[in-house]
């Protein structure tokens, strides 16, 4: 944007947030040369996440731990954030990346909605997020994936939508929960031996913190609650009410539920 | 080889002036208050769906009267300028006061350079935590900054329609008692009944984005009064 003048003159690109960043020269680049990555260099991964459906909206968890190689880089990390007021998005693999994908997936959503007027529909967002994870195919080639996991619901009906990607920039809608990152194969074993279409949302909470514990037991990178640090998941649902971020005194709770049951 | 006509550029000025202030004129009022709850945003507007008054970003509205696709790419350049700075800085690194201020630098710039200047009036609104902190700004076509405390108004009444509301704006009146007020000084600056209301607000308390619509039920009494 040149000084003070607004952007009337500049190419117009549409609704799209990232095009408008891209036609100012703005927009995130990594770019690596055709060296491979030492191998001592490690940016920090964001591990397991996952996302239910029940009855009435969905519920998305992520642990608070992100590991470089064998080192514990963050405890207290977030990786799960309001994608706007009726979504959610998480992210696993390299957090760097992936809180910046984020960033800007939220930005490219409240600017559409902003400059047309009117929110973009469910399915809408879920392939804008494909789209974005499949230009970080480069970045995945050299080790730095990004895998993302989106939820949500369509505010007129208030059925609850879970969907899943690969590092190519495919998107599956799942029926039932979805899962992603390092320890998303143990939590999707203990969901597909509990999960029922009708939990209600207390049901829904403990079973997705319980099958964040699962993960946490087998996989070394995820990072169960820890009570003597005051460590919890970030729990969030989304309903026709919208995005609600579970209180603490729940999310404690359940976990400590979770704890008990969870061998 | 003929020579460019020459034009004083006084008359160019005037010219101009009276080219945009004639097509503004044509263009219904907008009027905007601090209120207890926030700051309110009325204009008449039959249409439901073109509308006048817009987000811009979490505490800053918009509002434009005059030709359409004029103050509709004035709209969509200011949020992509405020989209724009908030994801290169931060959020709170939004304000009226940079955003106004870029307003009137184009339309200044249009104004005198540009084939025609824009027949637009806007508007730029900042709701703070306390009323001392909210923000009125008025960028009239040729790029003139006005900065307004308490209440303002753009389009062809606005300076009837400002001095109106001015005799019956008192300390910081709540949402209800601004409706009812703001729709008598325009029943009677136009001297005729309104066709249609389209009423924003800019809240003071409240989730970060603060710009909502008011609803038909919000807007029923004043339209029925």
């Amino acid at each position: 944007m040149t000084g003070s003048l607004l952007p009337l003159g500049e190419p117009m690109p549409g609704a799209s947030f990232t095009e408008l960043i891209r036609s100012l020269d703005l927009a995130p680049e990594w770019t690596l040369g055709t060296d491979a990555v030492p191998p001592s260099f490690h940016p920090p991964d964001a591990t397991t996440v996952l996302a239910l459906r029940y009855d009435g909206g969905v519920v998305m968890v992520g642990d608070r731990q992100a590991t470089a190689g064998y080192d514990i880089a963050h405890r207290y990390i977030q990786k799960v954030f309001a994608a706007d007021s009726y979504s959610a998005v998480a992210i696993s693999g390299t957090a760097g990346l992936g809180v910046e994908l984020i960033r800007l997936f939220q930005t490219e959503l409240e600017h559409y909605e902003k400059l047309e007027g009117v929110r973009l529909s469910l399915d809408g967002k879920a392939t804008y997020l494909a789209r974005m994870v499949r230009s970080q195919l480069p970045m995945a080639l050299q080790g730095f994936v990004v895998v993302p996991l989106f939820c949500g619901i369509e505010p007129e009906n208030g059925t609850g939508h879970v969907f899943t990607f690969d590092a190519v920039g495919g998107r599956y809608e799942e029926r039932d929960f979805g899962a992603a990152g390092s320890g998303s194969r143990e939590a999707r074993a203990y969901l597909r031996t509990v999960y029922s279409p009708e939990f209600d949302r207390t049901a829904a909470i403990d079973h997705s913190v319980a099958a964040l514990v699962a993960a946490a037991g087998q996989d070394l990178a995820t990072g169960g609650p820890d009570l003597r640090r005051g460590i919890y998941p970030n729990v969030v649902t989304v309903t026709t009410e919208g995005l609600q971020e579970v209180d603490h005194a729940s999310v404690v709770a359940a976990a400590e539920r979770a704890l008990e049951v969870v061998r | 080889m003929t020579l460019p006509f020459y034009v004083a550029p006084e008359q160019l000025v005037k010219d101009r002036a009276e080219y945009a202030r004639k097509g503004i004129a044509r263009g219904r009022s907008i009027a905007a208050l601090e209120v207890r709850e926030g700051v309110l945003l009325l204009a008449e507007n039959p249409s439901r769906t073109l509308t006048k008054t817009s987000e811009i970003y979490d505490r800053i509205a918009f509002a434009g009267v005059g030709k359409y696709n004029e103050f509709e790419s004035l709209r969509v350049a200011g949020i992509r300028y405020a989209d724009v700075k908030g994801y290169q800085y931060g959020r709170r690194d939004v304000t009226a006061k940079s955003l106004a201020s870029a307003f009137s630098q184009t339309l200044g710039n249009i104004f005198v350079q540009g084939p025609k200047p824009f027949e637009v009036e806007v508007l730029v609104a900042e709701v703070g935590r306390t009323v001392a902190e909210d923000r009125l700004f008025k960028v009239t076509y040729d790029g003139t900054l006005y900065d307004k405390r308490g209440y303002t108004a753009i389009g062809g009444q606005a300076d009837e329609l400002s001095d109106r509301l001015g005799e019956d704006y008192e300390g910081t009146p709540g949402l209800a008692e601004a409706l009812a007020l703001t729709a008598n000084a325009f029943r009677e600056v136009e001297g005729r009944a309104i066709h249609g209301w389209e009423g924003a607000l800019l809240a003071r308390e409240g989730p970060p984005r603060r710009f909502r619509r008011l609803t038909k039920e919000e807007l029923g009494e004043i339209a029925t009064s």
